[in-house]
């Protein structure tokens, strides 16, 4: 496990998510994509866990969290 | 679960909030409460979340109140500065936040807004300002620009708007700021820097309203409306870097004021200092 | 017992010295003729005491400021007249909803609108019970003398504390700018009630429940570890808003209840020369002591003659009128307005003892003599 140590993961949750679109516009990597009005993380990924989504994420439905050692 | 943020300063149980999709309200709450986590985490701050009192009026903005996980209250239609008056004076060790919208504090609230400016009570008021009365259905507000439409302007506002942030500059606040939905890490700092110093600080936080005001201006979705934000307000470092010529059009995401003017509890506690002393004086005469 | 002193004293002054006597520290208010004694008084006194006096800049900011204050912890009080009473309205109605005890002070003047406003009258008495909107409950106390002002402003406070609610204290111009000499009760004897507290450990977050047979909630103030919510949208136990009409219509239900259910506690009257009387005259405030002369004339001219008078103006003491009326021939309402408390004098009797009304609403107050006439005239 310790490949994933100090690493984070991005979590969504896409019950709160209202499919608004923000965090896939704002993506730097162009990661997220919004299907059946909620967000979702591209299947070839590119995510840098930048934050930059949860940050503008108005209803907090997608998030880093930090990986247990 | 939501984050570990969120699960510690909101009431997630009453989340997800009410707010449309796209409400910058989402983003300008979760700033609040970054700014007030990185203030408890301040070594010299030290705030202690048990004496955060977040205070709202009425309107989109003022749900806000019930969602914060902290001493909170719910008042009337533009009296949330009036009520957070009450809790400041009657005891100063609190801190009280104003969560307020635009026309909550500067239309039906404007009196109480410019006064607790002018006393330079120690209060932090930040501003959702959405330009329009989204809990009614976008009625223009003072700050909806002239010749935008609202369903009370149909033919266009003829109305001139407010600039919050000035006007509690010019009744006398000391801190003064202009934030955005889109400048989140900008808006955590001016919110942080407003909750800290003693006096009167005012955050006037550009909010987006897709629903009624984008959609009735055609300004597009919530994604456009923070574009815009992003094209024509420019965050402090970089706007005094530009030229007068590259300033045109772009608004200052940043402090307007800084002073250090008298807060009004400490200068109230001073004359009762004096009438205390005066009292004694006369009673060994 | 050492001799108690005599002071001359002023009404509207016996209002600040008495709510201070009942732990007032915070005062919020904005000028307004025949009030602003009060205001002039508490800004000289609340320093002296370590109190908080603000001039608000308007009535409106007022009533929110005490509430805030109140909020906090702080007994807080204001006072005004007719138009700013009319001002403070919206927010009466959420220290009802948000059950948060004050105690609102009004000085009443004459006329509807700017009216007179140096000169005396009762108009307000039907603004005091519905003067916000929506189904509330309310109490409201009426003084009618300096003294009493000091001791029914310390009982405003007990009863705002005791039931969490803003408290009416329905002066008069008479009342406010009257000066005689008072007596003052010895402080140590005075009563004086604290809002209950719960001692919740923090976990428990429905701020607003209360236990089987209880009525009022039991939260601490602002900044004590309870982080609870307030809102004058209805609301459930933890003080979050709902749209559940069950639990709104609980709510709305328990507010009225906590007044309902306790009328023995909050109504107080005062009974003058009733025992053997046939014709009562019913009266509140500042006309009540030309009433007991003309009662006392009336007495001496053989008409058995006496006074019932609520002092608890609102709830109505409508039970303990009624206890009267089998042996009452004759109610005389005397009141200094067009009509307003004999309506609920009227409702009370409900048509088994006769119910006739004695107004005045020129600015000028009722002398004694005018109602010995018309009780003459009732008799003949």
């Amino acid at each position: 496990m310790s490949r994933v140590a100090g690493r984070k993961k991005l979590v969504i949750e896409p019950a709160w998510c209202k499919g608004c679109g923000i965090c896939v516009a704002f993506c730097p990597k162009s990661a997220l994509e919004i299907v059946g009005e909620k967000v979702r993380l591209k299947e070839d990924g590119g995510c840098i866990m930048c934050g930059l989504c949860e940050m503008r994420c108005p209803d907090y439905a997608i998030y880093l969290e930090n990986l247990e050692e | 679960m939501p984050s570990e943020l969120i699960h510690q300063f909101m009431r997630i149980d009453h989340l997800p909030h009410i707010w449309c999709a796209g409400c910058g309200n989402g983003i300008i709450m979760r700033d609040v409460a970054v700014a007030i986590k990185e203030l408890m985490e301040d070594p010299e701050v030290r705030l202690n979340r048990e004496k955060v009192v977040i205070v709202s009026g009425i309107g989109c903005s003022s749900r806000a109140a019930g969602y914060m996980d902290f001493n909170s209250i719910h008042t009337t239609h533009g009296r949330a500065i009036a009520f957070a008056t009450g809790i400041k004076f009657a005891n100063p060790e609190l801190e009280v936040i104003v969560l307020t919208g635009d026309g909550d504090c500067s239309a039906i609230g404007g009196n109480h807004l410019i006064h607790a400016a002018r006393r330079n009570l120690g209060l932090t008021v930040v501003t959702f300002n959405n330009d329009i009365y989204g809990m009614t259905g976008g009625q223009y507000s003072p700050t909806t620009p002239t010749g935008d439409k609202a369903t009370t302007a149909p033919y266009g506002n003829v109305d001139r708007p407010f600039d919050i942030a000035k006007l509690a500059a010019g009744a006398g606040a000391s801190y003064t700021a202009r934030g955005s939905a889109y400048h989140v890490r900008e808006t955590i700092d001016l919110i942080r820097q407003g909750i800290k110093p003693e006096g009167f600080s005012l955050i006037d936080v550009y909010s987006v309203c897709p629903t009624y005001y984008g959609r009735k201006n055609k300004k597009g979705d919530a994604v456009e409306m923070l574009q815009w934000q992003k094209e024509h307000m420019a965050p402090a470092v970089r706007y005094y870097s530009m030229s007068e010529e590259e300033r045109k059009g772009k608004l200052l995401v940043g402090a307007l004021t800084h002073n250090n003017y008298p807060e009004y509890t400490e200068e109230y506690e001073k004359m009762v200092q004096r009438c205390q002393a005066d009292m004694k004086a006369k009673a060994h005469k | 017992m050492a001799k108690k002193k005599v002071v001359l004293m002023q009404g509207n002054e016996a209002c600040v010295e008495g709510a201070i006597a009942a732990g007032m520290r915070f005062y919020a208010g904005y000028p307004i003729t025949p009030s602003t004694e009060i205001a002039e008084q508490c800004a000289v006194r609340l320093p002296q005491v370590g109190g908080k006096f603000i001039q608000m800049e308007d009535e409106l900011a007022s009533i929110a400021a005490v509430l805030g204050a109140s909020a906090a912890g702080v007994k807080a009080m204001t006072a005004t007249s007719g138009p700013g009473f009319s001002l403070k309205q919206e927010n009466i109605g959420y220290g009802a909803m948000a059950e948060i005890p004050c105690v609102v002070v009004d000085v009443q003047r004459s006329g509807p609108s700017t009216g007179l406003p140096t000169s005396p009258s009762q108009g307000d008495y039907m603004q005091a019970r519905w003067g916000t909107h929506g189904d509330h409950p309310v109490i409201a106390i009426s003084p009618a003398t300096v003294r009493e002002v000091y001791d029914l402003i310390i009982r405003a406070f007990n009863l705002s504390e005791k039931y969490r609610t803003p408290v009416i204290f329905l002066m008069d111009e008479i009342v406010g700018h009257m000066r005689e000499g008072v007596e003052l009760p010895n402080p140590n004897d005075l009563i004086i009630n604290k809002r209950k507290m719960s001692y919740h450990d923090g976990a428990n977050k429905q701020c607003y429940a209360v236990p089987e047979g209880e009525y009022v909630p039991t939260m601490k103030p602002f900044g004590q570890g309870e982080r609870y919510n307030i809102t004058g949208l209805a609301h459930d136990e933890s003080g979050f808003p709902t749209n559940d009409n069950a639990v709104a219509g609980a709510l709305y239900t328990r507010l009225m209840e906590k007044i309902d259910h306790n009328l023995d506690d909050i109504v107080r009257v005062q009974e003058y020369m009733l025992e053997d009387a046939e014709t009562a005259i019913v009266c509140f405030g500042g006309t009540t002591r030309a009433v007991m002369t003309a009662v006392q004339e009336a007495r001496a001219a053989g008409m058995k003659v006496g006074m019932f008078r609520p002092i608890t103006v609102w709830p109505f003491p409508e039970q303990k009128l009624r206890s009267h009326l089998s042996r009452l021939k004759k109610l005389r309402v005397v009141e200094h307005n067009y009509g307003q408390m004999v309506l609920e004098v009227q409702r009370a009797v409900a048509g088994q003892t006769p119910v006739e009304f004695l107004g005045q609403v020129n600015g000028t107050v009722i002398p004694p003599a005018a109602i010995l006439e018309k009780l003459k005239e009732m008799e003949g």
